[in-house]
């Protein structure tokens, strides 16, 4: 026994430096919603009651859940060409969603920000067309929040979702052809629940992301698109204040563990790694 | 089926304009001669680029990241590396639930992991230090280490390393002489991924930062809040070509590990 | 006597609530070629890993050359191992391969050269040095990983169904390669397989697994010739078992049993009460057809089926109760014309064997 179990160990560094460098902070900051400035649980009282606070906490679900089937409308399409289309066209569209995946997202918000401005490309270019008079407000408001997630969420919703594409036996579609099914109903009936792990990791992956968001929303977001995380960081370094702080970071991480239980539930969680 | 055919193609070109297109424009701003972010720029100049390293904001700025990220990087390789071994070879219980404490760093939305460390950091004086951003840059960038070295291990027969132990060789030379050799694709992939990530991380440096320690997002951060010059593109073209490089080496690494017997 | 180079005794080993290994008792004399045979999950690989050292007894004791090896870690065990994937390290060439245990027992290189020149040699692989393990065949291979367990002149050899992977034609190959090597360096093997047939040819002794206990230990011929028990009597060669009512057993061994088909005798070498049901082995090669005489001894059938198999002949007969008996009779003894007819079957007493069912 000695031999294999000592390789256990190896665990315990990464484990502690885990455990003292990122759960004993977390856990410290959770507390806080219930100790300070009193002991008490005035700080989700708070949360109840300002209407601030409850309208950014609704809205931050609103947008996660307006950004997820756009998201996911707009990723099937390039999956299913992945899965089904040539090898070559396979290789130049991974490499395609890859490059933007491991470029910042400060890099990708930035530059979505300067192609959304009232100068900017997309106005130009419509203005340039005669498709409207004056430019359109891309910018600082629920539009721009929008192109941004959308822009670094794809790739997170493509691999899932080309992974469980890949999968599917092509001979599944051919008996549903054999027994009868038109394309259409043997895509909806056959094709669409296989894809279903990938699609719901892929959904998950986006809503919680969406969820903890900050500097998307700082960058193309306006005032009335304020999520979660820029409240924290507002609590903290502009009031001081801890507790709600706290309470704040309890919510929205009850929000993301409800989001993975579900995908638990629902799927099973796996870890893909790449 | 054509009509089908031809919507998926437009859709497909259009998500890859949608995705390729800001990254193109903020490559073609550094090269612009305005002084402004306009598209199409008016002329072509490296003056960005100049200010880019002579500017002691920007010059600090990237000593400070490449500071940061080099131990931060080697230490999540390390002790990920370590940890991914030991679960998977070490026949622990519970392994799995291990498994998934060591990915809550991902898991946790970044914002709290901040507030958290910053927080922390004030009561040990560490906020506004390297330390405190190198072990923050640290701990979030393990389970990435451990996720792709837990994998390729998996890949990897047990058996080799029994046979190892066999033929008389010590725990600590059948690791060396048979396990990493097989691994260090993966090892060496991570160790890419930690790199960028650290250079790219922005909300924990944000809170962890001061004006002196201060790494090149964090610096990005505060000049798009101020003054927007297209300095910014320079630099956003430099990461962008950084990260594009080590993609490159990565998938170099990859197809490497493919040529390996399975 | 010499000292056995292997000793186990009282070994235990459970998983939970399963007991793979149950109070095992074997010891393995130096030079000899003993294989545990087994179906799976009868203890056999588990045994092997205890000797090795890559499963832990949780009771028993296991010596090698003499002493203990209970806290010895399998690195430092007098052992070397072949698997059945061959587990051939495949980022290092043949040579390196062969070289690891040498550079891992600090030998210096000129040594170390000399040895994996001779190791090759000896699986009659020269030349084949620089190459990769993927560039080989299945077969070569597993001579390499042979070559790289015996390259250190270890006092044991373990074999895990080393021969499972391979195709027939290869098996048959190597399994005369593995015993030319035996005789060559008269070495001490012992041998995992679930192949009986691999077990009959290969083996000094051979070790029946049934359910984590060994149900006999013995030569080839014996366990071919007098198996203890039903399920050897099973498990190796081809048997026809017949089922009967015991009447009663004599001074000697010879057992009288009532069967639908007539009386019939076999020997026994358990007590066995009379009027016990019993289950009769009698090999096929030693059934006796004769044409039918009323008053004759033995089983009474018809022949439903003959085959011609080459060397020999199968007769396939119904006996009274349904159930079948196989007889087999070389093509080079007299012909019988027998076809379709009735027939008697008998053996010689001490070639049948009575168990209780």
């Amino acid at each position: 026994m000695k031999t294999l179990d000592s390789r256990a160990w190896l665990v315990l560094p990464a484990g502690l430096v885990l455990l003292i460098t990122f759960l004993l902070p977390v856990g410290w900051l959770l507390s806080r919603a219930f100790t300070f400035p009193q002991p008490g649980l005035q700080n989700f009282a708070l949360l109840w009651e300002r209407p601030v606070y409850l309208r950014v906490m609704l809205n931050t679900l609103t947008i996660s859940a307006i950004v997820t089937p756009v998201t996911v409308l707009l990723a099937f399409p390039v999956a299913h060409l992945m899965a089904h289309g040539s090898p070559r066209l396979r290789r130049w569209l991974i490499f395609l969603v890859l490059v933007p995946f491991w470029t910042s997202l400060l890099v990708r918000a930035f530059a979505t920000a300067i192609l959304l401005q009232r100068h900017g490309v997309i106005n130009s270019f419509l203005l340039g067309f005669g498709f409207i008079d004056e430019p359109l407000p891309l910018l600082y408001n629920m539009t721009g929040l929008l192109a941004g997630c959308v822009q670094v969420l794809l790739p997170f919703v493509i691999f899932p979702l080309y992974s469980s594409m890949a999968r599917i036996d092509p001979a599944c579609m051919r008996a549903a052809a054999t027994l009868g099914a038109s394309p259409v109903r043997a895509f909806l009936r056959v094709y669409l629940p296989l894809t279903l792990p990938g699609l719901m990791t892929g959904a998950t992956l986006v809503f919680i992301s969406t969820l903890g968001y900050y500097i998307i929303p700082a960058l193309l977001g306006g005032a009335r698109q304020q999520m979660i995380s820029q409240l924290i960081q507002d609590q903290i370094a502009t009031f001081g204040n801890w507790g709600v702080a706290g309470a704040l970071s309890l919510v929205l991480l009850a929000a993301t563990g409800a989001m993975l239980l579900l995908l638990q539930l629902t799927v099973g969680l796996k870890e893909i790694a790449r | 089926m054509a009509p089908w055919r031809a919507l998926r193609a437009t859709l497909v070109v259009l998500v890859a304009l949608f995705l390729l297109a800001p990254l193109v424009v903020v490559v073609v701003i550094s090269f612009s001669a305005a002084p402004f972010l306009q598209f199409p720029p008016p002329g072509f100049s490296l003056r960005w680029y100049d200010l880019l390293f002579t500017t002691p904001a920007w010059t600090n700025a990237l000593l400070v990241s490449v500071e940061l990220l080099v131990p931060s990087s080697i230490l999540a390789t390390i002790l990920g590396t370590a940890a991914a071994y030991g679960l998977v070879r070490g026949r622990i219980p519970g392994a799995t639930a291990i498994m998934a404490c060591l990915m809550l760093p991902i898991v946790v939305p970044g914002m709290i992991t901040a507030a958290a460390l910053f927080g922390i950091y004030r009561g040990l004086g560490l906020n506004g230090t390297l330390t405190g951003l190198i072990i923050g840059h640290t701990v979030l960038h393990i389970p990435y280490v451990v996720a792709t070295v837990a994998s390729a291990l998996r890949v990897q027969d047990a058996q080799l390393e029994q046979a190892a132990a066999t033929l008389g060789a010590p725990p600590w030379a059948t690791f060396r002489h048979v396990t990493l050799p097989l691994i260090m694709p993966a090892v060496l992939s991570s160790l890419l991924v930690a790199m960028i990530l650290s250079f790219d991380e922005l909300i924990v440096s944000l809170f962890v930062s001061s004006a002196r320690v201060r790494p090149v997002a964090v610096q990005m951060w505060s000049n798009l809040l101020g003054d927007f010059d297209p300095t910014i593109a320079a630099i956003a073209t430099v990461c962008f070509v950084f990260a594009l490089l080590v993609l490159v080496a990565d998938l170099a690494l990859r197809a490497g590990r493919s040529l390996r017997p399975a | 006597m010499e000292k056995p180079v292997l000793e186990l005794s009282g070994v235990c080993k459970r998983y939970d609530a399963l007991v793979a290994v149950d109070d095992l008792d074997l010891s393995l004399r130096t030079g000899e070629f003993l294989t545990l045979l087994g179906p799976s999950g009868s203890g056999k690989t588990t045994t092997l890993m205890m000797v090795a050292g890559l499963q832990q007894p949780d009771a028993g004791a296991i010596t090698l050359n003499g002493a203990p090896v209970a806290d010895l870690p399998p690195y430092r065990r007098d052992i070397g191992m072949v698997f059945q994937n061959y587990a051939l390290f495949p980022h290092m060439t043949v040579r390196r391969n062969i070289a690891f245990p040498l550079e891992m027992r600090g030998i210096g290189r000129d040594e170390i050269g000399r040895l994996v020149d001779e190791a090759l040699e000896l699986v009659k692989l020269p030349g084949l040095g620089d190459r990769l393990p993927r560039q080989l065949s299945g077969g070569q291979q597993q001579r390499v990983a042979l070559a790289r367990a015996l390259v250190y002149r270890p006092a044991l050899l373990l074999m895990d169904e080393p021969l499972g992977a391979l195709d027939r034609k290869l098996r048959e190959q190597l399994q005369l390669e593995i015993k030319r090597v035996h005789r060559d360096r008269s070495i001490s093997v012992l041998y995992v397989t679930h192949d009986q047939e691999e077990a009959l040819t290969m083996s000094d002794r051979i070790a029946v697994f049934n359910h984590g206990r060994i149900e006999q230990i013995g030569t080839p011929e014996e366990l071919y010739d007098k198996p203890e028990t039903r399920f050897v009597a099973g498990f190796i060669g081809d048997t026809n078992f017949l089922s009967g009512r015991a009447v009663g057993v004599s001074g000697d061994g010879v057992c009288e049993i009532d069967t639908a088909a007539g009386r019939i005798r076999a020997s026994t070498r358990q007590p066995i009460a009379a009027g016990a049901t019993v289950s009769v082995a009698v090999r096929p090669e030693r059934v006796v057809l004769a044409p039918t005489q009323d008053d004759a001894a033995g089983m009474a059938g018809t022949v439903v089926d003959v085959i011609f198999l080459g060397t020999a002949r199968k007769y396939v007969v119904r006996l009274a109760d349904g159930s079948e008996c196989i007889a087999l009779r070389q093509v080079s003894d007299r012909p019988l014309d027998i076809g379709g007819s009735a027939v008697r079957l008998s053996w010689p007493v001490e070639r049948a064997t009575a168990f209780p069912a």
